[in-house]
């Protein structure tokens, strides 16, 4: 079983910067994710379709996580929208990551518009098996 | 007291609900294609972008994490229907925090005009987006009427 210890707690909205961004420019898309922890550390995955490799942005700084992307449109000038789900292009989460976690060994991952992210735990916090030596 | 409390909460919920329609109607109200009887609520999977264009109507679907040939894409008159499973599998062993993906099998139906060739159609998926294109008849197609 994983231990509750770790946790990736989600950075409210009313983060000066962020807030700042979202009411000068437009709404935000805010994806929907999937968190959850093993023994050997977290899994962030992300759904981010209409995001490639070179539109994708996973930033540490610090403690904080910041999950960014932006959907490619093409679409010519004359096109005409009838319906729209999604009204931003612009996909933006932020997490902020406790200390046993290895912000250095972050690995992402991006497959048919599902981001990936593992955040592995340091070595001297993952819990181990002690064996019992019998003599 | 605890009356009190509760149908302030209501009240503010109401409010919020209010809200909620009211932007809806602000950004996307004068979309034709909004109050369709085949529309879904907000949040649906999978999310539908519907654009029109001078010589056909393309329709994003963000399906991310899906296999393509799982998806089955048909037309009958007017009607594009797409149905498909999306498999998001669960690991036993972990502690979940979130789960927010959507998971399981899906439907969505959208009622096209009347000028989509069904023999002209065409569809690709890529980055998680399926694009599908449809051509509308050239009899439909706008034309520049000359002055004699």
């Amino acid at each position: 079983m994983a231990t509750n210890t770790s946790q990736v707690a989600e950075q409210g909205t009313q983060t000066g910067a962020t807030q700042q961004r979202a009411r000068t420019s437009e709404v935000l898309n805010r994806m929907p994710v999937d968190i959850f922890e093993d023994n050997d550390g977290i899994t962030l995955q992300a759904d981010m379709p209409g995001v490639s490799k070179d539109r994708l942005n996973v930033h540490v700084d610090g403690d904080s996580l910041l999950v960014e992307g932006q959907v490619q449109f093409n679409l010519p000038e004359h096109a005409k929208a009838l319906y729209a789900d999604i009204r931003s292009s612009t996909y933006r989460r932020s997490f902020v990551l406790s200390r046993e976690l290895q912000t250095d060994k972050i690995e992402a991952n991006l497959k048919d518009g599902v981001l990936t992210v593992r955040i592995p735990k340091r070595a001297e916090v993952r819990p181990r098996k002690i064996e019992v030596k019998t003599s | 007291m605890f009356g009190r409390l509760t149908g302030l909460q209501d009240s503010l919920l109401a409010d919020f609900w209010r809200m909620q329609e009211e932007m809806d109607d602000l950004l996307g109200g004068g979309l034709p294609f909004s109050g369709g009887i085949r529309s879904l609520p907000q949040g649906s999977f999978p999310a539908i972008n519907v654009v029109q264009m001078p010589d056909s109507i393309q329709v994003y679907l963000f399906a991310p994490g899906l296999d393509p040939k799982k998806l089955a894409i048909s037309i009958e008159q007017n009607l594009l229907s797409i149905s498909g499973e999306r498999q998001v599998p669960i690991d036993k062993k972990a502690t979940y925090y979130r789960q927010e993906r959507f998971g399981g099998a899906f439907n969505r139906s959208i009622s096209l005009g009347d000028d989509v060739d069904p023999d002209r159609v065409d569809a690709t998926y890529r980055d998680g987006i399926v694009h599908i294109t449809l051509n509308r008849r050239e009899s439909a197609k706008p034309r520049q009427i000359q002055i004699r």
